[in-house]
């Protein structure tokens, strides 16, 4: 089995996000996703603490120290860009302007709900950030993650162990493995797989259904 | 004549009392008013309880203010990272109370404040563990949660430049939470680090306008700043 690495899940991803979309990517695997949107399609990141139309990274000795992005990472912005104030950055997630957010996550539910924030085995404060007004507000989520734990448990699962980040919000999730949509009164049904991997193998890897078309 | 700038960091702090609930402004490093910050640890005052968004890094700033035991209680929406030690050391220990607010909530909680609004209701965190004993009502077939104002004695915030009647500009995402809370707190001081005189901020380009703030001090953040 060979699978998608972690590039190519956010090239996957990013080959689905049509231009004229405001797009928030969460930390980690989300934030690669912007490398692999080509700039002349025009796809407008938004950064929760107040930055539309972000930018990639800068060269080393073009750092400003004062534009970071929600992962406190340098970053640029583009021409046409505009900052604004926290408050301002909710009311266009929690309003219901951003198209779409892609998190990652612990485990998504064939019933759409999305775990990200805390594990119960934790003994260190959790961090919930922006992952629920996120998963409340924009008009779509999408979950970019590993099929399994580096241990080898599903992540797609029939409902969440951990404490949820927000219900039946996720509609498609995207792994090493392949894409499933999130359809309700069903559950995952496949989408594409990476190359390489066969049907079985992902059910396998899998701790709810896959639904075939 | 209005002055709103102050010289020294003493008159910067003076009046702020012991239980004063403090909002300060920042994600992460950016636009975290860190000299102000020093200057509360040197005024002295205790049982704090603390509003920002991360609960410190390394063991400067926030996080000295924490390790020398003046915070009480801390309201925050992400207090887990790299550098966050010495927050997790006395929550582990249970030195410390920790409300964990989401972060848009975090922000608009602060605006109702500022803007004499009580209470809101979002959907944010409904169906979660921090919806728990919270009022819900059913608007339009959704069901959202009810979310006090927070409102703070005090506001330490970042801009960029200020002038002497209090008006303030912001620089990149050092904006952030700082207009919120300046508009949110009895007492707004902030640190700038260019004081324009009257009338040299562009009125349109205006961030903050200076009913929200109470006093302005520059302060020299050093050349990667400038």
């Amino acid at each position: 089995m060979q699978g998608f690495d972690r590039k190519a899940m956010a090239a996957r991803l990013a080959q689905d996000i049509p231009e004229g979309w405001y797009v928030n990517l969460g930390i980690g695997i989300p934030t690669m996703v912007g490398d692999y949107v080509p700039l002349d399609r025009e796809v407008i990141l938004h950064s929760e603490n107040g930055i539309l139309g972000m930018g990639p990274a800068p060269a080393k000795d073009k750092v400003d120290p004062w534009l970071v992005n929600a992962g406190k990472q340098a970053v640029t912005l583009r021409a046409g860009g505009s900052y604004c104030h926290h408050a301002d950055s909710f009311a266009m997630i929690r309003g219901g302007h951003i198209d779409l957010c892609v998190l990652g996550a612990f485990e998504v539910a064939q019933n759409g709900d999305i775990a990200n924030w805390a594990t119960s085995e934790n003994d260190t404060a959790p961090a919930v950030g922006g992952a629920m007004d996120l998963g409340a507000g924009a008009k779509r989520l999408w979950v970019i993650m590993e099929h399994t734990t580096k241990d080898g448990r599903p992540k797609l699962v029939e409902a969440c162990g951990y404490p949820l980040t927000t219900p039946r919000a996720v509609k498609r999730v995207y792994t090493n493995l392949g894409v499933f949509d999130v359809v309700a009164e069903k559950g995952f049904v496949v989408v594409d797989l990476a190359p390489g991997v066969l049907l079985e193998q992902v059910q396998a890897a899998s701790g709810a259904v896959l639904h075939t078309q | 004549m209005i002055n709103k700038i102050v010289q020294s960091m003493a008159e910067a702090m003076a009046g702020i009392k012991d239980g004063s609930t403090v909002l300060i402004g920042g994600f992460g490093a950016v636009g975290q008013p860190d000299e102000l910050i020093e200057a509360l640890i040197e005024h002295g005052a205790r049982d704090l309880v603390c509003v920002a968004n991360n609960a410190g890094n390394g063991r400067v700033g926030l996080a000295k203010l924490m390790e020398l035991g003046r915070v009480r209680k801390i309201i925050c929406s992400f207090p887990r990272s790299a550098g966050s030690v010495v927050f997790e050391e006395l929550y582990r220990a249970g030195k410390i109370e920790l409300e964990i607010v989401p972060q848009g909530t975090m922000a608009e909680r602060m605006r109702a404040a500022g803007a004499g609004v009580p209470a809101f209701f979002t959907a944010t965190s409904v169906g979660t563990i921090l919806a728990n004993g919270k009022e819900q009502r059913d608007f339009n077939g959704r069901t959202y949660v009810m979310e006090h104002a927070l409102k703070g004695d005090v506001a330490l915030v970042e801009g960029w430049e200020g002038d002497r009647w209090g008006n303030l500009t912001y620089r990149a995402s050092g904006r952030n939470f700082n207009p919120v809370m300046a508009m949110a707190a009895d007492l707004t001081i902030a640190q700038v680090s260019h004081i324009r005189e009257l009338g040299d901020l562009v009125p349109e380009n205006v961030h903050t306008p200076g009913i929200f703030v109470s006093r302005v001090i520059q302060v020299d953040r050093g050349p990667a700043w400038a």
